[in-house]
Parts: C-alpha cells; structure tokens; sequence
C-alpha cells in the first residue's frame, strides 16, 4: 500500500530546448558498453562516442575518485574519447585539449542512482506517460524497458541537472510474479538512453510478490521456483514449452529472460524486506547456484547482516526508511546501511521508497544524512567517502558494471560533475557536468518557469510572451 | 500526495457509496438529536466537547549557554543563552546576560538552538505506521464535503511516526489533517508532539481548529470515478458554493438567535465565516488558489493558509497582498499533473514577494527533516540572487506555521513567556551533517540523543524487532 504510488504511473511534454550551446549539437551518442552488446555494433558504437565526445583536462579539483577513497586536494581528471584516462594528484594534462580549472570546487564522478524509473514516467498519475508497470500483459520476465524509456522526458533534464548520471532503471510490476528486464541508462542530453539493456531482472518479493503469485509467501517461492525450472527445462528442451501449451507457466520471452538469470548472465534484483524473506532468498542460491542476487530494500537486513555478508550479496537500500510502514519493515532504521556496511556487505544508496523517478537527485542528501549518523551515540552511518561511493561505485558494482561506470577510475566513462559546493551537502549542485565527455545542458524546463515568474507580476504583455 | 491516491484508491473499494446523492455533509448527524430539542431557544452547543487533557511534563530549571540562537522570528544571538523555566521561555540573551545558579546547564558550545519545528501539514496517526487498511482513517471519502468529521477522532496515538518526527526532526507541534479526497474534508487539530495514550492528551491546549479543504484533481477524481458531482474543477466550486450558501444561512439564523436543528457540518462552517476555524486549502495550481481567493470572499471567510502550493511563485504578489500563507515542500514535483509546474524556488520566490512562507511535509518521512528541506529551498534562492538569511529561513519552519494556526502568541519563537519547545542541534540545523541532540516540549526535555532512556517507544513497537533502536 505505501508503495502503490509509485507503482501507478507516467507523460508527455516537448522539453524546453537547452540553450546551453555546447549541449546543443546532439549527435546520436555513443554508448561505452562492454558486454551488454554484440561485437561489431559495440566496436561501431564505440568509434562514434570517440568522435563525439570532447577531451578535457579538469584541473585544480578537491577530487573525488568515487571508489571510497578520501578527496585529493589539487587533483586532475583526464578524459579523452569519452573516457577518463587519468585522475588524481599530479597527473599531467595532456597538450592541446581544452583545460578547465575547478578553482578548488568539488569534483566527482556523476551519480549513480541505484534503484529509479527515471525515463519511464513524466507524469505518475497521467496514466499514458506511465511505462513503469504493465499489469496486464501476458508476458512478465520477458519484458524490457528499453523501448519505454523516454530521454525527452523532463524527470531526465532535471535529475541530471541535480548531479545524475547514470541510472540502473528497473520495471515496476508486470501481471506475474517477474516484474522484467531494466536497464542501465545515461542521463544526457540525446536521443538515446540505453548504456546496458536488459542488464538486471527485478522480482518482488514479501509482501507485493506474495499478493502477485496468489497471496502467500508459499505461493511467492513456489512460483519462482517453478518458473526456473520452467525456464531451464526449456533451455534444455524449447519444444517443451510447446508441449505444455496453455498450461505453461511462463511464455517463450518470459523463459529467455529466466534462462540468462539462472546461469547469472543477468543480475535478478530482489525487493525484499522482511528479515526472514532475506535469509530465504539467499538460500535460493542453493537450488540456483549462479544466480546473481542483488537485493533491494532490505529494511531489516541489518538483523541477518552477518548472512547477508556472507552469501556476498550487495544489497540497496533506501537509507532514511525508518518507519515501520508495514509488518516486513518493523526493525527500520536509518542505521541499517551502516550496520550492513561494518558487516562487511556492499552497500548502495537508492532513492526508492518515495519517488523513484524525479528525485534521484536526493541521493546525495541521502549520503550525506549517513554521515550525520556517525556522530549520533548508538547510530550507524557512513564516513564521508563510504557514503559517495554508495552512490557511485557501489551501485555500479551491484549491476556488475564498475569496470565501465560509477568512478574516475582509468578506463571509466567520461561522467564528471564540478559542484559549486561539497556534493552531499543540502542545495549543492553541478555547476558543470560531462557525460561520456560530453558537455552537458544544466537547464530544465522548471528553470524557465523560474525565469518567467521571478517577477510574477504582468508586464505589458501577458507571461506567454515571457521566454 | 499520497494521501491523495491513497485517497482514490480507497474511493475505488467504495463504490457501494456511489448511490449517495447529499452534496453536503447531511448525513445522521443532522437529524440524529431528538425532535424535542428544537425548542424555541436556541441549543447551547459546547464548542469544545473532547477538551485537551495536555499538562506538560515535569522540567528543570534550564540554561543552554554558549549557543547560536535562531529566535525564529529572524533573530539570531551568536554565543547566546537561554533560560528555560517552568515550561516557558525565561529569557535569551548573549553571553553578558545573568543566568541562575541553581539551573541545568548545557554548554551548547558549536552547536544551535532553535523553536521546535511546527508541521503544518500532517497524517501522523490518521494514516499511521503500519499503513494498513485498519488504520487508513485520513478521509472520508463518502461524500465530497464532511466538514462534520473531526481528524481527533481519527488520531492514532501510537503511531510510531510521532516519535520520529520527535527525535530526527525536532518537531513539537504539528497539524494532523483530513485527508484531500473531499472538497471540505473536515475539522483539522493542533497537537503537541508528545506521546499519550489519548488524544486529548496531545491536543495543544487553546489552538483554534482548521478546516481542510482540497482544490483540484483529488475530489474531482474520487467522485467522478463514482459517477457523480464532482468530476470537474467547475463541479468542485459548484458543490463548494452551494454548501457555503447553506453555511451562510445556517450562520444567520445562529446569528438572529433563531433556533436550529444541531447540524455537525454546518457549525464547522459557521465556524470558519465567524472566524474561529481556520481555512487549510490543498491547492497546487496558481489559476484554483485565485478562484478560491474570489469565492472565500464571495462567502465572507478568510483562507490561512493554501498547502503544498507549488504554484505560488506565480501569484505570490497576489497572495502577499491577500496575507494567505503558502505551505510548500522543498522541490516535490512530477507526481500529478497538477503538481507539474513546480520549482526549486518556488519557497524562497514567496519569500522574496513578501507572503507568508512555510515549509511543510504531508509525509511521515520528510517531517523528520523539514530542515533540510528548508536549507534546499534556501539554497536554490541563493542561486538566483535570493538571499535569506539561516535565521530568516527558520521562520518558515516554526513562527509562520504557528501564526497560520493561530498559535503565534504561545510557540514558534523564544520569546520570553512563551511554550519553552526547544531544539538542540549538534551543528547547523541547515546543514545535512546535523541532527536534533535535545528536545523540549514546554520545558521538558522529551527527547536526549545523549540518553536512550529519552526516546519514547510506542506501544506498537513494544516486543517488537528494532525497538528502542535509534531510528
């Protein structure tokens, strides 16, 4: 029930054209994927980002690596081809390409949200911008944001003016117990979102999950089961599918998707809260040993830290739920990142029990509320630099993409944010932001009305003659 | 907002309602009390039939010394004082002012004091945690005007929400609204932020009641989903001005000392045309809150306070001139259509107009850190040249909201005589690294980060996982 909001939804509306002209040439990007693609389109793909992307040198930066190391004072970041290729203290800039002085200001890698929609709603309850869910459809694992996702879309514009790069997007529900295939997405300003398609299955476990699969948590692991096994015995056999006919339990597409879950290719993304449904669903490893589990939520997590640790799960969570808002989150705290990360669990920070697609910009804040707690007696927070990793390199490490996003690692994405003030800071922004090398527009259609109203009286004209 | 759909989510399970045809609140209430009653002379009516029970707690003579001071009336003190004494404000002052010898006393060395926070806008405990059906009493989604019905008698007080609005935000007063599902949604009540096993027990003593009223999307959706009056905006002032006429003659027959049957709804709206309750109006949309503005004056009553008013920087001169309060979060937006226009300046753009600002939750999440929202909303000022002040920009969190709930005169500053509701904040309450470490309600100290056995626990999380945790 008090996730219901966020699982109605969604929009349309022609965005307000940056006029940022360094933005403005829009060439259909470049995606620095690794395995998600095949080879020849990836290498094609590849050569166009080079071109594309500008090479810069940011220098004079209190620079932050995003990988949980402290700041450097004085740093460097190199990035050519779209791609960082040096960052840290007494890096030489390269000759010839264009050098930005930070001035001393904060610069880190751009921020990964961990858990969001963003791209596939504009407006939540204006039903047809809503591609988060699809209740209806006959298909549930097999289905892929992909061709939902919306890079026009204002919530886009706007998060990645509060500092958001890259995004892991996950569906909301389908009409069956997998809810389907997420993707990794950038936030640029273009025409195209996708970094990984189908990087992550998501499932809902607990309460939703139980009320999906016929209103039990018997019924909830019986029918993930099933389904599996559904899946492999296809894999194995695709006549079988056929041989089942109506009584299938899953559809071709369904097993597909299942099938690159049970061998690991693809993370399965698990909401689960409830202590006891977090032990269960890692035992689910047993049966499925090469599943990779990335749990999300995990609101009770802190009371089974120890196993959780352990089975090497990453889990995300949304850090300040600290209510018991149903019976699978009585034990709610906002130390439960801390604690799950002295455990030794790896930890990301989502923005996910509220709204999960226009404030993913509240990740930073989030962060930084963690460190807060490490100077209240009792609480368990985060230090400054556990707590930024958990919105970058912790995030991309989950959906197994750290080798490509979420630091200023050599070899990374060129997604760079110069913030007029300490990032996890209240009200920081980016005063400049790259993404894949590129420029980027920090101007949102909420801006424009700003302007328009920053004096609301009429003038001679009326408003509509005010741009 | 998610009242809002929880709103019509409800609606959509009570289609059983759906035949109903009262366009007002003239349900069993108004013809319940027996027909010997309409008597010549006209019914006393007790205006204050469930009274506030709220004592205060035991305090000790206080002084917090060494502190910067947010007065909350704009005020700042660096290196202050403050004298806490019987439950009240004794005095501020800076370092050279005389304190008592025999008092506590607390170096606030590095650290800030401010007034309580004052929420304007919650659903603590009439859509409690856990959010079950059970407890989902916020609105009355069976008609589109129930000013009859009383958010009091929908309070839970052992929400556990409470106690985190307590200790992570510093809030010790709060106004727990119906919900926007009905045009008039019903009385709304002030409470102290204090735990109780009644709800008489939390009702702060001497705060007049509010109206909710809701503009918009929500009434129009809920009833129109059930086929009848209201599915458009026109239909909401439709149904809104024909109850507001039979208010105005309720009203005058009271006012010609005419007998009347008792009628719940119409003293609630009697009650606002006289002034004593005060107008709380969910509107997002610039163009609604100037229609509104028109049909209150059309009526002859005054609206505080417009909530979750994300359009008003579009009218803010309007609502200067008018003295409406706007009630607004941070930079919630997206959500629904009319929610769509929103802007990150859209506080301190009000501010910079000269209208009466507030920050508000509506959330049992953002209430613990209504702080931080203002430090946001601060922020995006400071970007298009609006600067306010860290002592300024607390007024939006306790003196305005206490002035829009006609509770000015005893909280929401450290004026001397005034409600001693205090926080100790261990950094700048502006800042994101900063927590509350101490908070007092009329002088008691009801929260302590330092002492666990400062931290109230619910009956509900008693024996339950986490309980006692820090939260």
């Amino acid at each position: 029930m008090i996730r219901a909001p966020n699982l109605i939804t969604h929009f349309r509306l022609s965005r307000a054209k940056s006029r940022d002209a360094s933005a403005g040439a829009s060439v259909s990007r470049l995606r620095s994927t690794q395995a998600g693609l095949g080879g020849a389109l990836v290498a094609a793909l590849a050569l166009a980002s080079a071109a594309s992307a500008q090479d810069i040198a940011i220098v004079n930066a209190k620079l932050v690596i995003g990988d949980g190391s402290a700041p450097i004072d004085g740093g460097t970041v190199v990035v050519r081809g779209g791609k960082v290729v040096a960052a840290g203290a007494g890096v030489p800039v390269p000759g010839g390409i264009e050098r930005v002085d930070a001035g001393g200001r904060w610069v880190t890698p751009g921020i990964v949200a961990a858990f969001s929609r963003v791209g596939l709603t504009e407006v939540d309850a204006v039903n047809g911008t809503n591609d988060r869910s699809a209740s209806k459809s006959r298909f549930s694992a097999g289905l892929d944001i992909a061709p939902a996702l919306n890079p026009m879309g204002s919530p886009v514009a706007v998060n990645r003016a509060d500092g958001v790069t890259r995004a892991i997007v996950a569906p909301g529900a389908s009409g069956s117990l997998f809810a389907g295939q997420g993707a990794v997405v950038d936030l640029a300003d273009d025409n195209d979102m996708v970094t990984r398609p189908r990087a992550l299955q998501f499932v809902a476990f607990g309460e939703d999950g139980s009320a999906k699969a016929g209103g039990s948590r018997a019924a909830l692991f019986l029918l993930f089961r099933e389904q599996l096994l559904a899946a492999r015995s296809y894999a194995r056999n695709p006549a079988t599918l056929a041989e089942w006919g109506s009584d299938a339990l899953i559809q071709r597409a369904d097993a597909d998707a299942l099938v690159r879950v049970i061998d690991g290719t693809t993370p399965l993304f698990v909401r689960v809260d409830r202590a006891t449904d977090i032990l269960n669903v890692i035992k689910l490893k047993t049966e499925f040993p090469a599943l990779k589990l990335v749990l999300v939520g995990a609101t009770e997590g802190w009371l089974v830290a120890n196993d959780i640790a352990a089975a090497r799960v990453p889990v995300l969570v949304s850090p300040l739920t600290d209510l018991p808002s149903s019976f699978e989150q009585l034990g709610a705290t906002q130390s439960n990142a801390g604690r799950l990360a002295a455990a030794g669990v790896s930890v990301s920070v989502g923005v996910f029990d509220d709204d999960d697609a226009h404030k993913m910009g509240y990740a930073t804040q989030y962060a930084g509320n963690l460190v807060a707690l490490t100077k209240l007696p009792g609480a368990s927070g985060l230090s400054w630099d556990q707590a930024f990793a958990a919105i970058s390199s912790a995030p991309a490490r989950a959906v197994g993409m750290d080798a490509s996003i979420g630091s200023l690692r050599p070899g990374r994405v060129g997604d760079v944010v110069i913030w007029d003030d300490d990032p996890l800071e209240l009200g920081s922004r980016p005063a400049m932001l790259w993404i894949d090398g590129k420029r980027q527009s920090l101007v949102t259609r909420q801006d424009r009305l700003r302007d328009r109203y920053a004096n609301p009286a009429e003038g001679v004209l009326p408003k509509a003659y005010d741009r | 907002m998610i009242r809002g759909m929880k709103a019509g989510l409800l609606a959509a399970a009570s289609l059983a309602f759906a035949g109903c045809t009262a366009t007002s609140g003239e349900v069993e209430t108004a013809s319940s009390k027996p027909a010997a009653e309409k008597a010549d002379k006209p019914v006393k009516v007790d205006k204050d039939p469930y009274p506030s029970t709220y004592k205060g707690y035991p305090t000790r003579l206080t002084v917090v010394k060494g502190v910067t001071i947010f007065d909350g009336e704009g005020g700042r003190i660096d290196n202050g004082a403050i004298v806490m004494s019987s439950g009240k404000v004794d005095r501020i002052g800076g370092p050279d002012m005389e304190l008592p010898t025999d008092a506590d006393v607390i170096d606030g060395t590095g650290k800030f004091l401010t007034p309580g926070v004052i929420d304007i806008h919650s659903h603590l405990g009439d859509y409690p945690s856990p959010s079950v059906d059970a407890h989902s009493d916020g609105n009355e989604a069976t008609s589109p005007t129930t000013p009859e019905v009383w958010s009091e008698h929908s309070v839970w007080p052992q929400d556990p929400g409470f106690s985190r609005a307590l200790a992570n935000g510093g809030v010790t007063s709060l106004q727990v609204l119906p919900g926007s599902a009905n045009l008039m949604g019903g009385r709304s009540i002030t409470l102290k932020n204090v735990p109780s096993r009644t709800v008489q027990g939390m009702k702060f003593p001497g705060a007049p009641y509010g109206l909710k009223m809701a503009c918009g999307e929500n009434p129009k959706r809920v009833y129109g989903a059930k086929g009848r009056m209201p599915s458009t905006r026109m239909g909401n002032f439709a149904v809104n001005r024909q109850t507001w006429a039979k208010a105005v003659a309720y009203k005058k027959k009271l006012d010609d000392g005419k007998a009347v049957d008792r009628d719940l709804a119409m003293e609630t709206l009697a009650g606002v045309l006289s002034g004593e309750i005060l107008v709380h109006n969910h509107c997002y949309r610039a163009d609604e809150m100037a229609l509104v503005i028109d049909m209150s004056k059309e009526f002859g009553y005054k609206v505080s306070t417009f909530h979750h008013a994300v359009e008003s920087y579009k009218i803010a001169d309007i609502l200067a001139k008018e003295g409406i309060c706007s009630a607004m979060w941070a930079d919630w937006w997206g959500f629904k259509m009319e929610a769509y226009d929103s802007v990150k300046e859209n506080v301190p753009l009000v501010y910079k107009a000269g209208a009466c600002t507030i920050v508000h939750s509506d959330d049992a999440n953002q209430i613990q850190r209504l702080n931080q929202e203002a430090a946001k909303a601060r922020a995006a000022g400071h970007r298009m040249g609006i600067d306010v002040s860290d002592e300024q920009a607390w007024t939006w969190l306790s003196y305005n909201p206490a002035k829009a709930l006609g509770i000015a005169d005893k909280t929401g500053s450290l004026k001397p005589g005034k409600m001693a509701d205090v926080v100790l904040w261990n950094g700048n309450p502006f800042s994101v690294y900063s927590r509350p470490e101490k908070v007092w309600i009329d002088g008691a100290m009801l929260y302590d980060a330092m002492d666990p056995k400062r931290r109230p626990v619910s009956d509900f999380e008693l024996g339950q996982p986490g309980e006692g945790d820090v939260k």
